[in-house]
């Protein structure tokens, strides 16, 4: 499996997701920006955490708009995969890859907190290691986590499975202190309607090891470099 | 030569923050009237906050050498030897006054100046920690400041992206009118690839990095050496605006630059900007250095040769290079879009030369600006002192129950967690305990390594007794880092003080700094930076003295420490350390009865290393891990700390407790040197032996387990009750839903 981690001026989580991937076995590259190209043979691009172009204008709207990005799309519409965390969720909403907005978080300030996800399914490149309706605990880092989107795109996220982790209490049940940024539906993360593009606001990168907090991020590392291991 | 603008008038020389004979000392270095320029950099060089012109000769009597000591105070930050070819880099910064003005961008901006400080030194930031103070809770602005400083340090902090791992938050009427920003950054850095400030080779280009220069934070550094009075507010505009995206891109971009080989010295641009980083770079190397103003980046047209001297805009770096390598040296900053400017050259004339529109502004001898600074010995007061109060003469007021439940749920003994919860804590992978333990632990790279990090600082104590008080500061640090099985290595100190030009405050500067000292060399724990932040009061009335003390450990594997939670139902809970039921400037005291008075308790040195050493040894062999340090609120206070996270309680038992000390005394008395651990009851017995064999005082409290923390001879109160009043205060106050303390009682702070 190759990954390639994009490197936007302001990413800060990309030294983090990078040596996730790396402890599940994959080869790690950087993309640069103004780069036009991924690195040949690349599996899998990495939008990592951050504050791309410091969240000026909007979060992501920058980065969307970046050269790399037009690689990122051609990436995707190839079924090649893409996993955006955080910013780089924020990043494919605004690049258009991935329906809906990020909003400011219900309580208008930044959280950083341990919080359970529901795994929504199990059967996809990234959730492969997790059991349906699994919660797992990783945590959230984040201003502007507060998803929403219009009637008719939740609809059809929710009709055709695609919504991949909701915010949950530690037994998977989704409560509504459970949902601290306020997303409408606990919506922690989405997919792409070919499954193979994942946004998702929690940051299971920071828990691939058990003296850190936990290794309850580690399965979805393992799954992606599974999935193109042949 | 150069051309006076016009006679400089006593008025502008007051206005520059200068007395008339400061002003004449500099007259007399230059042989003639300054130009205002000059004038602008003497008061930029020589006012309180960049000459340390009150607090110098203090300063030298405290330790800061050790064997693992790389580096320590007058650089940007501070240098230790942690093994393995690596050194921590780390040092403490105040931003008080701007803070108070306008609460986001000063907290944030001290995060950015602190962070700036430990990359220049070529090492990447890992963790960041904080200390702060507000006023009373039930003041008009506490709210909004306690809103603002969060926001802003987390602000700054998030998109930089270095995790903030720890730090406290208190409450203060004295702080009513000037709250502390104290902020803490600890870098990772090779031991052989410490930059520093000192310039050497003449006619090597000096190169401008950063953000362009603007019009904000003219005369910071003068605003902060100067008491606040009502009309402080006025000087927002002297207040820095923080870009955290732009000084993320010149950390990164720095790193790389230093990791090519082309950087000769590095400075950033932090007090007085431009002037003070020239300067520095210059006279630590002795050389001259000439500057072009026309070619520094500036953000608007106009701007004067005073105005570039005295701006702090932010995330700017000054850098001597390898002319050799100056191109590849500009392409690494283009490619992070930063600016990128030869601004002048190093000379050998010892000068310090400032050109704008071809004209010479400024010719100043450039050793003696910082050389022939001025150092005062301020007059100052013996201290006085406040009576022992006797743990008899305290009658309890309410049952140990109640006094407990208020105790967690009060301003100062409530949970942080609205605060913290807005800093990232967790990027970078490698928080291993972050806020809300003794000390904070982060592993280094992939370990087993790790650093312990704390701040601490309990300023009642230091006003009731500033050498007494300035001792615990540094116990308590040293007693942080030791119960999560560090080993307390150095310290960074952050010294917040009143006015220095009145003697009792003076008094308490020079009172802390010994204790501070005595602490220091009695268990080994250099100081290797700080700063010293005075003037800190409104309208008359000083601060608290708050002598914050940040420290760094170094934990050898983290999977061997102990933390703060009960884990285990059944296991015996002792208490190591002599307890003789201090209750005088206790919490207890001054929450529950009303009174913030009496001797503060005293540090016995020797018992503290004694002690501490114990502990840590049976952590690092992996026979302890729940351990947690006495301190505000008292043992009881431990245990409410150690019982809410699992929600494990205690019942306590009277058959082993010292009959000669009242029970209420025993529980919230605040002696020092204390642990509070657990272990099995069947290793119990070895353990307490070993305990007395070594010298150190211990006693058995009872077994963990059941939901409740029962006193003897009274009901129990739930864990969950006062987990609720630990978690709830906080953000009820902030919401505006509760709070202020008891209306019906008079603010503790007044007693005093």
């Amino acid at each position: 499996m190759r990954a390639a981690v994009l490197l936007f001026p302001g990413s800060n989580r990309d030294g983090d997701v990078a040596r996730a991937l790396r402890r599940s076995g994959a080869e790690v590259s950087t993309a640069w920006h103004a780069d036009t190209a991924l690195p040949e043979g690349t599996d899998l691009a990495v939008l990592p955490g951050g504050f791309s172009y410091g969240d000026y204008l909007r979060c992501g709207a920058i980065a969307a708009r970046a050269p790399i990005m037009d690689a990122v799309r051609a990436h995707a519409a190839r079924g090649g995969l893409v996993l955006g965390i955080c910013n780089g969720f924020q990043i494919l909403c605004e690049s258009g890859l991935l329906p809906g907005v990020l909003m400011r978080n219900a309580n208008l300030r930044f959280i950083c907190h341990r919080q359970s996800v529901r795994v929504e399914r199990a059967d996809t490149d990234f959730t492969r290691g997790y059991e349906k309706g699994q919660a797992i605990d990783i945590c959230v880092a984040h201003g502007e986590g507060n998803y929403t989107a219009d009637r008719e795109t939740l609809a059809r996220l929710e009709g055709e499975g695609l919504v991949a982790f909701r915010y949950s209490d530690g037994e998977g049940r989704v409560t509504e202190d459970a949902n601290r940024n306020g997303s409408i539906n606990s919506i922690a993360g989405i997919y792409s309607p070919k499954l193979n593009v994942l946004g998702l606001m929690p940051h299971p990168e920071n828990f691939v090891d058990e003296i850190v907090g936990g290794t309850d991020g580690k399965a979805m590392f393992d799954a992606m470099v599974a999935s193109r291991a042949a | 030569m150069v051309a006076s603008v016009g006679p400089i008038s006593p008025e502008l020389v007051r206005q520059h923050g200068l007395t008339a004979e400061e002003y004449k000392r500099f007259t007399d270095l230059i042989g003639r009237e300054p130009t205002l320029v000059e004038l602008g950099i003497v008061s930029a060089m020589w006012n309180e906050h960049c000459s340390y012109k009150s607090s110098r000769l203090h300063l030298k009597t405290l330790p800061t050498e050790a064997p693992w000591v790389i580096q320590g105070p007058g650089e940007n930050a501070g240098v230790i030897d942690i093994g393995d070819g690596q050194a921590c880099v780390f040092k403490m910064e105040s931003h008080n006054h701007p803070s108070f003005i306008e609460p986001y961008q000063g907290a944030g901006t001290g995060v950015g100046g602190i962070l700036r400080d430990v990359f220049t030194m070529g090492a990447r930031p890992i963790a960041a920690l904080n200390a702060l103070r507000f006023g009373s809770p039930d003041h008009p602005k506490t709210r909004h400041l306690v809103s603002g400083v969060s926001a802003g340090i987390g602000g700054y902090g998030n998109s930089f992206g270095v995790p903030t791992v720890g730090g406290s938050v208190g409450f203060h009427t004295r702080y009513d009118g000037n709250i502390l920003v104290n902020a803490m950054a600890v870098g990772l850095a090779e031991t052989d690839k410490i930059f520093y400030a000192k310039a050497t080779g003449v006619g090597n280009p000096i190169v401008y990095l950063g953000s362009k220069t603007g019009r904000d934070g003219i005369h910071g550094a003068t605003m902060a050496s100067a008491a606040f009075d009502d009309e402080s507010e006025e000087k927002r505009p002297t207040v820095q605006v923080g870009d955290p995206f732009a000084e993320k891109l010149l950390l990164e971009a720095c790193l790389e630059l230093m990791a090519s080989g082309s950087v000769i010295a590095i400075q950033d641009m932090g007090a007085a900007g431009l002037t003070c980083s020239a300067v520095e770079m210059g006279a630590k190397g002795d050389l001259g250095v000439e500057l072009d103003l026309d070619a520094v980046p500036c953000r608007e047209e106009g701007m004067t040769a005073y105005e570039m001297m005295l701006s702090e805009s932010q995330e700017r770096m000054l850098m001597v290079l390898d002319p050799e390598r100056e191109e590849d040296a500009e392409a690494i900053f283009r490619k992070w879009g930063l600016d990128f400017a030869v601004i002048g050259k190093t000379t050998d004339t010892l000068r310090f030369v400032v050109k704008h529109g071809g004209k010479t502004v400024a010719d100043l001898p450039i050793k003696e600006l910082g050389d022939l600074a001025p150092i005062y010995d301020r007059p100052h007061l013996a201290n006085t002192y406040e009576p022992v109060i006797a743990a008899g003469s305290v009658e309890p007021p309410v049952s140990h129950a109640e006094a407990l439940l208020k105790l967690v749920g009060s301003p100062d003994g409530c949970s942080k967690r609205w605060v913290y919860e807005q800093y990232d804590h967790l990027i970078g992978g490698n928080t291993v305990s972050g806020p809300g333990g003794d000390a904070a632990v982060v592993r280094v790279e992939d370990g087993p390594k790790g650093l312990a990090l704390t701040t601490d600082v309990t300023p009642r104590y230091c006003d009731a007794d500033p050498v007494e008080g300035g001792k615990q500061a540094v116990a308590e640090a040293w007693r942080n880092i030791t119960a999560v099985g560090g080993l307390p290595l150095a310290v960074t100190d952050n010294l917040n003080f009143g006015n220095p030009e009145r003697p009792e405050y003076m008094g308490q500067f020079v009172g802390c700094i010994r204790g501070i000292g005595e602490a220091c060399r009695a268990l080994d724990f250099p100081i290797v930076s700080g700063n010293v932040s005075l003037y800190n009061e409104t309208n008359g009335r000083g601060i608290l003295p708050t002598p914050t003390i940040g420290a760094v450990g170094l934990v050898d594997d983290v999977t061997v420490r102990a933390s703060i939670p009960f884990r285990r139902e059944g296991e015996a809970v002792l208490v190591l350390g002599t307890t003789s039921g201090w209750l005088g400037q206790s919490l207890y005291l001054r929450e529950v009865c009303g009174r913030e008075e009496g001797a503060p308790p005293p540090v016995d040195l020797a018992t503290e290393r004694k002690v501490g050493d114990f502990v840590r040894g049976l952590i690092r062999s992996g026979r302890l891990d729940t351990v947690h340090d006495c301190s505000d609120g008292g043992l009881a206070v431990a245990l409410a700390e150690m019982a809410m996270p699992n929600g494990i309680g205690i019942a306590l038992e009277a058959r082993d407790m010292p009959t000669t000390v009242p029970l209420h005394a025993f529980l919230f008395g605040e002696d020092q040197g204390r642990y509070v651990v657990t272990c099995s009851s069947e290793a119990m017995f070895a353990l307490r032996q070993e305990a007395t064999e070594a010298g150190v005082p211990n006693w058995y409290l009872g077994l963990t387990g059941g939901d409740a923390i029962v006193f003897p001879g009274e009901d129990g109160i739930a864990v969950s009750a006062l987990k609720e009043a630990h978690e709830g205060w906080l953000p009820a106050y902030m919401s505006g839903s509760a709070a202020a303390p008891d209306g019906d009682e008079p603010p503790a702070a007044e007693a005093a």
